[in-house]
């Protein structure tokens, strides 16, 4: 059975052998070859000398999401070996090193053994020891060029571009990827069953991770403040932001920047840096992960109640505690919302992909603005890390940041006395001043108890007259921060929910399903206080399955507790074990809960979801 | 209890500056601390002295984090953005509203407890970004909001007001801000106004991180017998090593500058700092001299003050990061975004 353009492949290695050129290699070519791809490191917390995998998944169809069933698997790595051979379907390949005999009880009759002597044709080719680490991978990729039919023009010129600057490595790139390919052609039955044919469906797509994606939404919003502590893994969100700085925002000339980035002495200074620059009038950030924002939580405290706008990227990786810093996982939902001791509630945007980092981000600093409160983007490793294929981005150059109710010197100067948090609109947001301006916009920013003057106050009714205001005003954002996505299908009477990355798998397993019969609709969250089109979704379905990427059901519990969801009616698929959601997570969870609710005579076998639900 | 409003008489001869504004304008709303209080001394010495640098009140930020010491934003230059922050951080909350408005007064306030404990970390690494701040340490060895807990300045040996004696060594803010590469500090008494005001307006005019510790008594839960924060036992050990002047700007060209043994250090606005006496053992220019000297002679029991090292050679926050003169916040917004056609060219990048 030929399985063209519909296949996965994983590449195991070594961490801190150069196997991430090699890998990227691989997929930019499938790209440029015009087929959906996508693909996702699986690296450990460490810098060299661990386990660290690669998987690809080809899919003319478009899909993206991760699958965790491999056709092929490249063992690179002679301590992963047996567990790589373990995994690869029955009927697959193993592409693996035989400068060294393979272990007989290694061996596995259903699969077809590939060896190719990468080490030996390494060490017979080139001089320097790094330099036969570093071609011995890029060699992989010459194999399975060959196995897989792919473009070598494409792998060629990528590889001058890559290179342009250093054009002594041209040659030596080239050389390794002529001796994987050439031996994969003269010694095996080229291309496998599993290989490519040229689309053109990539075309208006970029591969670009959230990271990157989000750090440019922050230079296009005109933020000038980041502050951060490092952390795996939002990162490489603040490395892309220098970067970006760096050409956009750098004076030709003199060299002046226009941006201040604070690496803080930790995540609770990156938040205070933050705050403070937001409340001077600058759009400030700072990315961080889960940890990061337990940190920062008296701050964020502080910021909702003084009303400061500052904006929060929440990388989300597996926790609780430090968990798993190099597995992605949703557990930050409820964090997110709810951040902070005392009544506190903030906006959140959930990010389904790069190109919506990219326009959340914008729009997290707009709505930061707007409502003069913290605004939270979570992503999650897997989006904020993983070259994605998305839609290029776009910009329109009529944008201009909205930072809501500001006085400027000229309003100040025409009324008689201004107060900091007097609601005249009747709409829970009161205007603000900034430093600097004019004397009469002076006020003072506190997180001790507060009346509507701004004054200090122990006084019951002023302190409740602005908690009230506060709790109408964030609600009271709910259809403007995302409506969420809705995607109906004839004759459904059930839904599934789900945010963020679960997106590409949630559809690919709704699109399998209605195959099978079981329609559903698809409503994906976008936002946090939840649109009212959530509630109505809901209302509206007699069962809804709630898809997400944690232990305790966050997203499903938040449905309940601020969307009126009916306990009874919604039921929680979850998948939480680090690896990205993939749609036969997804089937296999709507198919033990209709077993659970008596919809279907035999719940699946082997569950893939971790505890059931 | 809510902070009273000073009524605003004036008196017809009142003085006014050279912005126009009268003493009265630099001061807030009406104390809430104990009668006798260091730190309103403190506060005093500060609208004295904005008022002497001309400074519009609106042209300042000031800022705080918890403690009695959080409270003396409140009680000077109404007319100008305070922001009282979480226990601690205020110097975060400074280094992010410096960052955005470089063209403001940055003046922070903190106390033995925020700073010292804590806040000990954002403290250390506010010096070591030089942030462009007045960061005025009102000390007292206590924490009096939770009454009377030893603070990380209490001295061995120091007795409580119920009688406890301090057991752990202290940490001494000035060896802390010297050792960590800190470019004004300087050290005074609440009860010595007159000390206390030329070094407040030089540590305005330095160009960077200027650090005051400044001995501020808790007359309520540190003024005993025993303490060694009270008003009688830093009178008793008052060692004034390195007194100073401070010479403004715009009366420098006249200024009477004396020969002889003086050390004069001009400031970054053109202001200068003249060290009236400097023992023949200090010099205020030499940091690693200023931290060995202030040790042997804070462990023989004096209280040492005076600005005690000065370096206005070196680069602010927005120096060494090479920020545009602009402020931030006034950068126009086409000059931040890079429109849509150089995202267009970005996009092809990801090909």
């Amino acid at each position: 059975m030929s399985q063209i353009n519909d296949f996965a492949f994983k590449i195991g290695t070594v961490n801190g052998t150069g196997s991430s050129s090699a890998n990227s290699l691989i997929m930019q070519a499938i790209f440029r070859m015009g087929i959906p791809v996508s693909g996702k490191n699986v690296f450990p917390s460490n810098i060299q000398g661990l386990p660290t995998w690669y998987e690809i998944r080809v899919s003319g169809a478009g899909h993206t999401a991760r699958t965790p069933i491999f056709d092929l698997i490249v063992a690179m790595n002679r301590a992963t070996i047996e567990k790589d051979i373990a995994e690869v379907r029955s009927g697959g390949w193993i592409l693996y090193d035989n400068s060294w005999p393979l272990e007989d009880e290694l061996l596995r009759a259903d699969v077809g053994f590939l060896g190719v002597p990468f080490g030996r044709l390494g060490v017979e080719n080139f001089k320097a020891v790094r330099e036969r680490v570093l071609m011995k991978n890029i060699s992989y990729a010459g194999a399975i060029a060959a196995l897989l039919d792919m473009d070598t023009e494409v792998i060629q010129q990528m590889i001058r571009e890559k290179f342009s600057r250093k054009p002594a490595l041209i040659d030596s790139n080239y050389l390794a990827i002529k001796l994987g390919y050439d031996y994969a052609q003269e010694h095996f039955d080229c291309p496998l069953p599993i290989r490519l044919e040229t689309l053109d469906k990539t075309g208006d797509q970029i591969l670009i991770d959230g990271n990157t994606a989000a750090a440019l939404g922050c230079v296009y919003a005109g933020a000038t403040v980041g502050a951060w502590y490092p952390i795996t893994p939002s990162t490489s969100l603040m490395d892309a932001f220098t970067a970006f700085c760096g050409r956009y925002r750098t004076d030709p000339e003199t060299g002046d920047k226009r941006y201040a980035i604070v690496q803080a002495e930790d995540e609770l200074a990156a938040a205070g840096v933050v705050i403070g620059a937001g409340w001077a009038g600058a759009r400030a950030f700072t990315p961080t992960s889960g940890p990061g924002i337990s940190l920062m939580s008296e701050f964020i405290g502080l910021a909702y109640y003084a009303e400061i706008p500052s904006v929060f990227f929440n990388v989300q990786r597996t926790g609780p505690s430090t968990g798993m810093p190099t597995r992605t996982q949703q557990g930050d939902i409820m964090l997110s919302a709810y951040a902070s001791h005392g009544d506190t509630k903030h906006i959140v945007l959930f990010p389904a992909d790069p190109r919506e980092c990219f326009e959340m981000a914008v729009k997290a600093f707009d709505l930061a603005e707007r409502y003069q409160t913290p605004v939270f983007v979570v992503s999650d490793l897997d989006i904020g890390m993983n070259d994605w294929m998305c839609r290029r981005f776009e910009w329109d150059d009529d944008y201009r940041p909205d930072r809501g109710k500001v006085l400027t010197a000229e309003e100040l100067e025409s009324i008689d006395r201004y107060f900091r948090y007097v609601d005249v609109d009747g709409d829970g947001i009161a205007a603000r001043t900034l430093p600097g301006v004019h004397p009469k916009g002076a006020y003072f920013a506190r997180g001790s108890g507060h009346n509507r003057l701004g004054g200090y106050t122990e006084d019951s009714d002023e302190y409740l007259e602005v908690v009230n205001r506060l709790r109408a005003k964030v609600d009271g954002a709910a259809d403007r921060v995302a409506a969420p996505v809705v995607e109906t299908r004839e004759g459904a009477t059930m839904g599934l929910i789900t945010l963020g990355g679960c997106d590409a798998a949630a559809r690919e397993a709704v699109e399998l399903l209605a195959a099978r019969g079981i329609v559903l609709d698809y409503l994906r969250v976008r936002g946090f206080p939840f649109h009212s089109a959530v509630a109505t979704f809901l209302a509206e379905h007699e069962q809804c399955f709630v898809l997400e990427q944690n232990r305790d059901g966050q997203l499903r519990s938040l449905l309940i507790l601020e969307a009126a969801a009916d306990p009874e009616t919604v039921h929680s698929i979850r998948y939480y074990g680090g690896f990205p959601m993939s749609a036969a997570h997804v089937i296999d969870g709507v198919m033990t809960q209709r077993f659970k609710q008596g919809l279907e005579p035999v719940g699946p076998e082997g569950s893939l979801v971790e505890e059931g639900a | 209890m809510s902070p009273t409003v000073k009524p605003k008489v004036l008196h017809p001869d009142i003085e006014t500056n050279a912005v126009g504004l009268t003493r009265r304008d630099y001061e807030g709303a009406m104390s809430t601390l104990c009668a006798g209080c260091g730190h309103d001394s403190v506060t005093a010495a500060l609208v004295q002295s904005f008022f002497e640098l001309n400074i519009e009140p609106h042209r300042a930020m000031k800022l705080s984090g918890i403690g009695c010491s959080g409270k003396t934003p409140t009680y000077l230059m109404q007319d100008a953005h305070g922001f009282n922050g979480v226990h601690g951080r205020m110097p975060a909350l400074a280094t992010g509203a410096n960052a955005a408005r470089s063209d403001l007064v940055c003046i922070g306030v903190s106390g033995d407890g925020d700073s010292l404990s804590i806040g000990l970390g954002q403290f250390c690494h506010a010096i070591r970004r030089n942030v462009n701040m007045l960061y005025v340490l009102e000390n007292n060895g206590v924490y009096g909001l939770t009454k009377g807990q030893f603070s990380a300045s209490a001295d061995v040996g120091s007795k409580s007001k119920r009688g406890d004696v301090n057991t752990q060594e202290p940490i001494d803010p000035i060896l802390l801000a010297l050792s960590l590469g800190a470019t004004f500090v300087g050290r005074s008494f609440s009860g010595d106004k007159a000390h206390l005001l030329p070094l407040i307006k030089a540590a305005v005019s330095h160009n960077g991180f200027a650090f005051l510790d400044v001995i501020s008594p808790c007359v309520t839960f540190n003024n005993h017998e025993g303490s060694t924060k009270s008003y009688l036992y830093t009178r008793e050990r008052y060692m004034d090593v390195a007194p100073v002047d401070f010479v403004p700007m715009k009366d420098e060209i006249t200024a009477d500058v004396e020969e002889g043994a003086l050390t004069i250090v001009p400031m970054h606005d053109g202001s200068l700092v003249r060290f009236k006496q400097v023992g023949p053992d200090w010099d205020p220019t030499d940091a690693a001299a200023a931290w060995t000297r202030y040790r042997e002679l804070s462990r023989d029991g004096a209280v040492v003050t005076g600005l005690l090292y000065l370096s206005e050679s070196g680069d602010d926050y927005h120096g060494r990061n090479g920020t545009v003169d602009t402020p931030l916040v006034e950068v126009p917004f086409e000059e931040l975004c890079p429109g849509s056609e150089a995202l267009s060219n970005l996009m092809d990048r990801y090909r």
